[in-house]
């Protein structure tokens, strides 16, 4: 039984999903800005894409949808878009330190570009305090971007509060949801947010889909140039299906999504407490309460979280850990770091995602694998001191 | 891998990329043994493309591409883990210590002892594996007679690289899997198309696999500071020339010293303690006499008597005879039948049976002479 337990990192394309996107691949491929009837049947069904996802976020205004090819471009839109065209009124943008790299490095690249980025801290629990945002915020602050659901720990930010903070400042707003979209409610009114990401593969739609909100009257330019494809925000011939794909795995996570999230929520706990009953030395990392429903980050101390993740898999369950540098190895959790948590416990933590498809069966079976593998590891690991073999 | 399916234990291969492991790999996988290929990841990682002031492919090294390429046609796990710090501590630093100590590392040495054998060895017994293969030229045999695993030098001597585990312990001998030890180069290469590996005609890798192109320029950068100027001196202690740093010198060098004089000058020693380079003429380069420290031995336990052997003082050379005298705290004293050219200390001495040349019975880190003072005298010395 292979168990995939990494659903932060995509989830598998539902069949729903898929059978609402064939015909959009194959006999209605017409392209959506072409005026003839293949052209206006592709049109139609891409508007109706943006009305379930701007209804998925609380609005019915439907324009404030551009689609994007994914969670990274959505959040490159919204910063290097908002910076271009707000850098008449000011450079400053703040971030913070444990946001996902396609929002850190977008920054890091503004900040090449001449913007000043401030990247806030976090607590021991991941936890940013919207008091911080208030007191970095300066004359020439033109965009704050701080994300919704950690991608690593699990994390919510308080989004609302902070929202209200940057209205009350006349400053653009943006939040990446890419974690958090389709597992909790999202409003973008309640949320107070101007810019918000999110993206398909993470809710068992298609990769290479993604969107961002941008509230009416949001100052911004588009980074892509090209035709006049999605109001001008974003030049590129649309990718209809794969838009389809998106509002069809919105609608199936929205259909159950209170129950759903309740049983990947007890299911993660009774992994997380099934874990620490039967392995010592297990420590939770992130807040315990103010959390994406279906994750848990936890570490093993005395271990390395790499030999783990590669145990685990070799016994057929998919975990994960940090982000992989682009060789495939895995570099030290830029989160876990920020939140002030030694080196020797952030290089032994794992994360564990949980799916709508996960079972009882699936974390029980984890539970049994897991404890033993932990052990020889350990047993192993202590004999990694660099006294070991000769020289 | 964990739960070992057919009841035969696993082995870690570790993949640099290049045709010997790769087919190492496949040679396991044609045996029915579970593998799970590994590329270590020594060199750092950009986070950016523009990190490395390039936007091609730079930040995923081709090597790690073509050792992942291999693992999948193999149908094994493939994995790259992260060696950067790992290596830089326990290779790059001995690699640098040792220069400049005016010693010449041999950082394959460490490599294979630490790293291989070491540190990836310990972490594959955790993934429940119980050997680690490479595709290194050299062969492990196993003594019932005296219950110990023997090393030996691999079929084709041209490609043998015994040399370079001549430290591993026999916990790691008796890990060690070298499954191309037995094979030519050209047999490797052709067992490679035979496999249908993409690598198949992939040439072979340089000598130091961390520093491209001129060892010295890397050295100026890594050491900065640590690199002394100081005086060369001939023989006789006459200040003949200045230096850059006892790290951009080898005993034996003969070019870039800048000094004229009628009869060629070759760097014959390098004392850290007065940071001074010493030249002399061809004939100061030879000795008979060789003080090894940091002895391993593989063929036996301890030595008690005077033995004859087979040894080489650096890789590429054919072991010459010589009567090896243990001396205490791991070190022994070789007598070379023949005088040996270029004795340069750091550099690896290791041991071949005098009877069995193929035996590698041991080795250890050639010592700097102690006794200076008579240079004259130490040449040509008489044995003991």
């Amino acid at each position: 039984m292979k168990i995939y337990l990494d659903h932060n990192a995509t989830t598998p394309l539902h069949p729903q999903v898929l059978a609402a996107m064939t015909p959009f691949l194959i006999e209605r491929f017409g392209n959506a800005s072409s005026l003839h009837a293949w052209g206006r049947e592709a049109k139609a069904a891409l508007e109706r894409a943006r009305m379930t996802m701007a209804r998925a976020l609380g609005t019915s205004d439907k324009d404030t949808m551009v689609f994007t090819a994914g969670g990274t471009e959505a959040d490159n839109l919204a910063l290097a878009g908002v910076a271009t065209a707000q850098a008449g009124r000011g450079r400053h943008i703040i971030i913070s330190a444990v946001e996902h790299h396609a929002v850190l490095n977008t920054a890091t690249h503004l900040a090449r570009m001449g913007f000043e980025v401030t990247r806030l801290g976090v607590d021991s629990d991941g936890m940013l305090d919207p008091d911080d945002v208030r007191r970095a915020i300066r004359s020439d602050t033109i965009l704050v971007s701080l994300m919704h659901g950690n991608n690593e720990t699990g994390v919510l930010f308080p989004i609302s509060p902070i929202g209200r903070i940057c209205r009350e400042r006349g400053i653009t707003f943006h939040t990446d949801a890419v974690q958090s979209f389709g597992k909790l409610p999202l409003d973008v009114e309640a949320m107070q947010v101007d810019l918000l990401s999110l993206s398909a593969h993470k809710i068992h739609g298609p990769k290479g889909i993604g969107a961002l909100y941008i509230r009416r009257g949001t100052k911004m330019q588009p980074i892509l140039h090209g035709g006049l494809q999605e109001r001008s925000r974003r030049a590129g011939t649309e990718n209809v299906a794969g838009a389809i794909g998106l509002a069809a795995a919105t609608e199936l996570a929205l259909g159950d999504q209170e129950s759903a999230a309740k049983r990947m929520t007890d299911l993660r706990d009774r992994l997380e407490q099934g874990v620490m009953a039967s392995v010592p030395g297990v420590l939770r990392n992130g807040h315990p309460t103010e959390r994406l429903p279906h994750a848990t980050n936890l570490a093993f101390t005395g271990l390395e979280a790499e030999s783990l993740i590669l145990a685990l898999d070799l016994a057929g369950v998919g975990v994960s850990s940090g982000a992989a540098c682009s060789s495939g190895s895995l570099e030290p959790s830029h989160v876990l770091l920020a939140m002030g948590l030694p080196r020797d416990r952030v290089m032994s933590s794992a994360r564990f995602s949980l799916g709508r498809m996960s079972t009882r069966e699936e974390i029980d079976r984890v539970l049994e694998i897991l404890p033993p593998i932990v052990e020889r590891l350990r047993r192993v690991n202590a004999g990694l001191s660099p006294a070991l073999g000769a020289r | 891998m964990t739960p070992v399916p057919d009841g035969k234990s696993g082995v870690v291969v570790a993949m640099s990329g290049g045709v010997d492991s790769a087919v190492a790999a496949a040679l396991l996988v044609q045996q029915g043994i579970p593998a799970v290929g590994i590329t270590l990841r020594i060199w750092p990682s950009p986070r950016r493309a523009d990190d490395c002031g390039r936007f091609d492919s730079c930040c995923s090294p081709a090597a790690v591409e073509d050792a992942r390429g291999v693992a999948e046609s193999l149908g094994i796990p493939f994995y790259v883990l992260n060696y950067e710090e790992e290596f830089d501590r326990e290779v790059i630093q001995y690699f640098m210590d040792a220069y400049v100590a005016g010693e010449t590392p041999n950082p394959c040495v460490p490599c294979n002892s630490r790293l291989k054998f070491g540190s990836l060895y310990a972490r594959a017994k955790g993934w429940g594996a119980t050997q680690v293969a490479t595709g290194h030229y050299a062969r492990v045999e196993y003594d019932a007679a005296r219950g110990r695993y023997r090393l030996r030098r691999a079929v084709d001597l041209r490609k043998d690289q015994s040399y370079f585990l001549y430290n591993l312990t026999q916990e790691q001998l008796a890990a060690a899997r070298f499954p191309v030890g037995h094979l030519s180069k050209e047999e490797t290469r052709r067992l490679a198309g035979e496999f249908g590996l993409a690598v198949a005609e992939k040439p072979d890798s340089q000598e130091i696999c961390f520093v491209s192109g001129d060892y010295r320029r890397y050295l100026r950068e890594r050491l900065g500071v640590a690199i002394r100027p100081g005086f060369i001196k001939d023989t006789d202690g006459t200040v003949r020339g200045r230096h850059q740093g006892l790290a951009f010198y080898t005993v034996g060098q003969r070019r870039g010293l800048g000094i004229a004089n009628p009869k060629a000058l070759y760097v014959v020693d390098l004392d850290p303690e007065t940071n001074e380079v010493i030249v002399g003429e061809h004939q100061d380069l030879w000795t008979r006499e060789v003080e090894v420290d940091r002895v391993s031995l593989i063929a036996v336990e301890r030595l008690s008597a005077p033995t004859r052997v087979l040894a080489k003082i650096r890789y590429a050379q054919v072991p010459a005879a010589a009567t090896m005298i243990p001396l205490a705290n791991d070190r022994v004293r070789l007598l070379f039948d023949e005088p040996q050219r270029a004795v340069a200390p750091g550099q690896a001495a290791v041991f071949y049976d005098a009877d069995d040349p193929d035996l590698v019975t041991g080795g250890g880190s050639i010592r700097r002479p102690c006794n200076l003072s008579d240079r004259g005298n130490r040449l040509f010395q008489r044995s003991a």
